[in-house]
C-alpha cells in the first residue's frame, strides 16, 4: 500500500509540474494585467511603476524562475486584487467549494445506490420509471435547471433566497441542482452493475444455497458492483471539486470555481495558480481514496 | 408404485427470446434414489442444464417459463412450493455445484464465510457453522484448512476451488446433490481426484447424486443410471454400462461412435529436414519459469501435439512461437531462419507462413466482420497474394474446402454455431496458404460430434495440402486420433516426446502414464479396470486414501 502510493505521488508530482509550467505561461498569454487594475488615464510612470513593483517588466523566464522559487518554500505570492496572500483567498473559496461536494456527492452516493440496486432487482415499473428520470437527470442542463429552479423557488414561490450564503435555506437550491446530474448518471451505473452481478454465476451459486433476496443483493451483489460504480463517484466528486463553476456564479456561491473565473478575468496571476493547485492536490486526494476504496471492496486487487 | 427420493415427470420449459418461444426442455421424466448417482448426458442445447436448473428454482421468469410437469421430492411437488419454501430446501436438503467454479464462487468474500453462510442461512449459528466449516475443508482435502478459511476464491486452483464448492453443497449434508458439469474446465488429473471425492463423499452420506455432463468418460466413471438428452428430449434411458453396449437411439450410437480415442493411431513419419527446429527455448514471467529448455524438430505435414495440464506452458509456447511474445533465450529455426530474432521486415513476409486457431472461436472472431471480411482481412494485409477481384472466389473456395457454403460469405460469426465458427477460423488461418497452423485447444470448446467433424477437416487439410500442425490439447483421445506425434509437457519442461504409438502403448515417464491413466474411456468397462490402476498411480502418491470396495462391484 505504501509504495503504491510513493508511486501515485510520483506520478502526481509529475503531473504537477506539467501543470504549473502550462497555466504560469498560458495565464501569461491573457494579457498585461495593468491595463485592467490602472484607470485609463495613468500616466506612462505610473504603469511602469506598477509593472516593477509586480515584477512586470522581467523576461518571462526570469518571472517564471521567481514564481517557482517562491513555490517551493509554499509561497503563492500575494493577490494583485486583495492585496493579501492568494494561497489565503483560495484555502477559503475551496472550504465552501469542498462543504457543497461533500453535502451533495453523500445525499447523491446513498439514495443513487439504494434506487439503482432496486432497480436491477425489482424491474417492471419501478425500473422503467427510474431508468426513465435518471436519463432525464443524467442530461439536463444544470444552468438551465439552476435558472428555472431560481424563477420558481426564489422569484414566484419566494420560499428559498435566490443567492448568496447565509443560511441553511441558501444551501438547499444549490445542492438540489448540482444533485440532479451525478444522480442521474450514477443510478444508471449501479442499475447496470447490479444487473450484471445479480445475473452473475455467485449470485446462482448463493441462490442455490438457499440465501435470501436482501442478503443476495446487498451482500453478495453489491459489493460487487460497487467497482465501476466508485469510478463514476469519483469522477462526478472531482467534477465539484474543481468548481461548479456555473453553478457558483448564478447562486453567488463563493466557491474555488467562481474564484478562478473572477481572478482569470482580473489577470490575477497569483490567485489563479494557487487555486488550480489547489484544486489538483484535492483531485490527487481524491483519487488515491477511490484507489483505497477499490482495494478495501475487492481482494483481488489487494494482493 | 415406490416413491422415488426426487422423480421429475413431464417437465415442459419454455424461454421467450426476441426471436421466438425457445422449446428448451419438453415433456422430460427421470428419478433418483437414494445413494444412486444419475447421469444427464447431451450436447449443448439438449435442455440437460435447463432440466437441474428447474428443480433448484434458478431458471428466471419471466423469460423462462415451466408449463408443464411435476418436481416430486420427499413426497411433495416443489413446484408448486412458495418461493420462500423453495429457498427453505435449497442448499439443505438439495444442493448443487457447478462448472467453472471460480465464477461461481463470489470472488469479494473469504472463502469461509461463503462456506459458512451455507449454513447460517438455514439457521445453524455462527459459531458451529463457522467450525464446521473448518471440518468440511479439512475433508474435501483444502491444504492448511485454518488459513484457508480466510484466503478468497483467486488465491486457489482450479482443483481446490471444485473441493470448496463441494464443502459448500455438502454443508447442510443434503439429501440430493446436482453436479453440473462439475470437471468439464479441470485438467484430468484434477477430474479423476474430483469425482472420486465425490464418490467418497456420496458413500459416507448415501444422498442422491445427479450429474449432467457432456462426457461420456464421465458416465463411465461415475454413473449407475445415465439419460441421454437431445433438443430437450430424452432419447434414451438405462443403466450406464447397457447404455453404452447396446444403444437403442440413434442419437446414442452417434454420440458414442463420436467419442475420440478409438481410431487407428497414425504410423511414424519418414525423417526428412524439419520444417520448424527449437533448441533450448527458454521463458519466465517475473519469477515463474514458463518454459524451461524446450527442443523439438517439426517435419513439413507433420501434427505434433502438445498435452499437458495447466500451467505447463503449452501456451506460452505457442506465442512465443509465433512471437506474440518474446522469448528470453533459445532459438527457433523456421527453415533455417531463427524466428525468434527476426527483423520485423523479414518477420511480416514470414507470418503468412505461421497461422494460428484459437480456442474460443466466439472470441477469437470479430463480431462486427462478416465472414468475408474476416477470411479476406489477410489479403488486405498482404496484398500481394491475390488481387482484389478473386477475392470472392477464393472466399467462397476458402468456406467450401472446410465444409461451409459459400453464400455463409455475407454473414456475420453469430449466426453459425460454434462448430461453424471454429470452420470460419479455419477458413481464416488457410486464407494464407501457411505451412504451420498452431492450433491452441481448437477443440476443447466444442461438441464431441462437432469436435470429430472439424478433426477430420484438419486431418484432411494435413494431408492434402501438406500443412505442419501444432496441436495444443489437453484432451488425450483427441490427440491419439489426430497426431503424428506427441510431447508431453509439465511445468515449462518436456516430460517425454515420441510418436503418437510410442506415447500411448508404451509410455516411459511415470508423469505420462499418470496423464493416461487418469483419462476417461468412454467404456464404462474399461473405466472399472482404468480405475484400479488410475488409484494406484494417480491419487496414493498425492496421499488420498483408496476405497475399500472395489468400483466393479458397483451395482447398476
Amino acid at each position: 500500500m505504501l509504495t503504491f502510493l510513493r508511486k501515485r505521488a510520483v506520478g502526481s508530482l509529475i503531473s504537477l509540474i506539467g501543470l504549473v509550467v502550462l497555466v504560469f505561461f498560458l495565464s501569461r498569454l491573457t494579457g498585461d494585467p495593468t491595463a485592467l487594475f490602472l484607470p485609463v488615464d495613468a500616466t506612462v510612470e505610473m504603469r511602469e511603476q506598477f509593472r516593477a513593483l509586480h515584477g512586470l517588466n522581467d523576461p518571462l523566464l526570469v518571472q517564471f524562475g521567481h514564481y517557482v522559487r517562491d513555490l517551493l518554500h509554499l509561497d503563492f505570492g500575494d493577490s494583485l486584487r486583495k492585496a493579501r496572500p492568494a494561497i489565503e483567498v483560495v484555502t477559503e473559496a475551496f472550504a465552501w467549494t469542498l462543504q457543497l461536494a461533500l453535502i451533495t456527492m453523500s445525499i447523491v452516493t446513498i439514495l443513487a445506490i439504494i434506487i439503482g440496486a432496486l432497480a436491477a432487482w425489482r424491474g417492471g415499473l419501478f425500473d422503467r420509471v427510474a431508468s426513465i428520470l435518471s436519463l432525464i437527470g443524467a442530461s439536463a442542463p444544470d444552468f438551465w435547471v439552476a435558472i428555472v429552479g431560481i424563477v420558481i423557488f426564489s422569484v414566484s414561490l419566494g420560499w428559498l433566497p435566490t443567492s448568496g450564503t447565509g443560511t441553511v435555506w441558501h444551501w438547499i437550491l444549490p445542492v438540489a441542482v448540482l444533485f440532479i446530474r451525478p444522480f442521474g448518471l450514477i443510478v444508471q451505473v449501479v442499475r447496470g452493475a447490479m444487473m450484471t452481478a445479480l445475473s452473475s454465476a455467485y449470485v446462482k451459486t448463493a441462490r442455490a444455497k438457499g440465501v435470501r433476496a436482501r442478503p443476495i443483493i446487498f451482500v453478495h451483489a453489491l459489493r460487487n458492483a460497487m467497482l465501476p460504480v466508485i469510478t463514476v463517484i469519483g469522477d462526478q466528486a472531482a467534477a465539484l471539486l474543481n468548481g461548479a463553476v456555473v453553478i457558483e456564479t448564478i447562486f453567488g456561491f463563493p466557491g474555488v470555481g467562481k474564484l478562478m473565473i473572477d481572478s482569470i478575468l482580473q489577470r490575477d496571476f497569483n490567485v489563479v495558480m494557487a487555486a488550480i493547485m489547489v484544486t489538483a492536490l484535492a483531485i490527487f486526494l481524491m483519487n488515491v481514496l477511490i484507489d483505497i476504496a477499490y482495494a478495501l471492496l475487492d481482494p483481488r486487487i489487494r494482493h | 408404485m415406490t416413491e422415488h427420493l426426487l422423480q421429475v415427470e413431464g417437465l415442459s420449459v419454455e424461454f421467450h427470446t426476441a426471436a421466438g418461444t425457445v422449446k428448451a426442455v419438453q415433456n422430460v421424466s427421470f428419478h433418483l434414489d437414494r445413494g444412486e448417482t444419475l447421469a444427464i448426458l447431451g450436447e449443448s442445447g439438449s435442455g440437460k442444464s435447463v432440466s437441474a436448473s428447474a428443480i433448484m428454482n434458478l431458471i428466471d421468469m419471466p423469460p423462462g417459463r415451466i408449463t408443464s410437469g411435476r418436481i416430486r421430492f420427499d413426497g411433495q411437488d416443489l413446484l408448486a412450493l412458495s418461493d420462500e419454501q423453495r429457498r427453505r430446501i435449497n442448499g439443505r436438503r438439495i444442493a448443487m455445484i457447478f462448472q467453472d467454479p471460480l465464477s461461481h464462487l463470489n470472488p469479494v468474500y473469504p472463502v469461509g464465510w461463503q462456506i459458512a453462510e451455507a449454513m447460517t442461512t438455514h439457521g445453524t449459528a455462527g459459531s458451529d457453522a463457522r467450525a464446521e466449516t473448518l471440518r468440511l475443508l479439512t475433508r474435501v482435502g483444502i491444504p492448511e484448512p485454518q488459513a484457508a478459511l480466510r484466503k478468497y476464491p483467486h488465491q486457489f486452483s482450479g482443483g481446490q476451488r471444485q473441493r470448496l464448492m463441494i464443502a459448500m453443497a455438502l454443508a447442510m449434508k443434503p439429501d440430493v446433490l446436482i453436479a453440473d458439469e462439475p470437471t468439464t474446465a479441470l485438467d484430468v488429473t484434477v477430474q479423476a481426484e474430483v469425482l472420486s471425492l465425490l464418490e467418497e463423499l456420496q458413500a459416507e452420506t448415501g444422498m442422491g447424486v445427479l450429474i449432467i455432463t457432456h462426457d461420456l468418460g464421465v458416465v463411465a466413471e461415475i454413473a449407475d443410471r445415465v439419460v441421454v438428452m437431445n433438443a430437450g428430449e430424452v432419447v434414451e434411458t438405462g443403466t450406464a454400462a447397457q447404455v453404452y453396449a447396446n444403444p437403442a437411439h440413434p442419437y446414442t450410437k452417434k454420440l458414442i461412435g463420436a467419442a475420440p480415442g478409438k481410431g487407428v493411431m497414425h504410423d511414424p513419419l519418414p525423417p526428412v529436414q524439419p520444417v520448424l527446429s527449437v533448441r533450448d527455448l527458454r521463458k519466465s514471467y517475473g519469477g515463474f519459469t514458463a518454459l524451461d529448455g524446450i527442443s523439438f524438430d517439426l517435419m513439413p505435414g507433420e501434427t505434433m501435439a502438445v498435452v499437458g495440464e495447466s500451467g505447463s506452458g503449452k501456451s506460452t509456447l505457442a506465442r512465443i512461437l509465433l512471437r506474440l511474445d518474446q522469448a528470453d533465450g533459445g532459438q527457433a529455426l523456421w527453415q533455417g531462419r531463427d524466428l525468434l530474432t527476426m527483423p520485423p521486415r523479414e518477420l511480416f513476409a514470414l507470418r503468412r507462413d505461421l497461422q494460428m486457431v484459437f480456442q474460443d472461436p466466439t472470441q477469437s472472431l470479430n463480431p462486427r466482420m462478416t465472414v468475408f471480411q474476416l477470411v479476406s482481412e489477410a489479403w488486405v494485409i498482404h496484398p500481394d497474394i491475390l488481387p482484389r477481384p478473386r477475392w470472392k472466389a477464393r472466399v467462397a473456395e476458402l468456406l467450401a474446402q472446410v465444409g461451409l457454403k459459400p453464400e455463409h460469405a455475407a454473414r456475420y460469426p453469430h449466426q453459425f454455431s460454434g462448430g461453424q465458427r471454429q470452420r470460419i477460423a479455419i477458413a481464416r488461418a488457410l486464407a494464407l496458404e501457411p505451412k504451420l497452423i498452431v492450433c491452441d485447444e481448437a477443440v476443447s470448446a466444442l461438441d464431441v460430434s462437432v469436435q470429430a467433424q472439424v478433426i477430420d477437416l484438419l486431418d484432411r487439410l494435413r494431408r492434402e495440402m501438406g500443412i505442419a500442425f501444432i496441436f495444443i490439447a489437453h484432451d488425450l483421445p483427441v490427440v491419439r486420433d489426430f497426431a503424428d506425434h506427441v510431447m508431453v509437457m509439465q511445468k515449462g519442461r518436456v516430460v517425454e516426446q515420441g510418436s503418437v504409438r510410442q506415447i500411448f502403448d508404451a509410455a516411459r515417464q511415470p508423469y505420462t502414464q499418470a496423464l493416461l491413466a487418469a483419462g476417461l474411456d468412454p467404456d464404462p468397462a474399461v473405466q472399472a479396470a482404468r480405475r484400479q490402476a488410475r488409484l494406484a498411480l494417480v491419487l496414493q502418491p498425492i496421499g488420498i486414501l483408496r476405497r475399500n470396495d472395489p468400483p466393479s462391484l458397483r451395482s447398476p
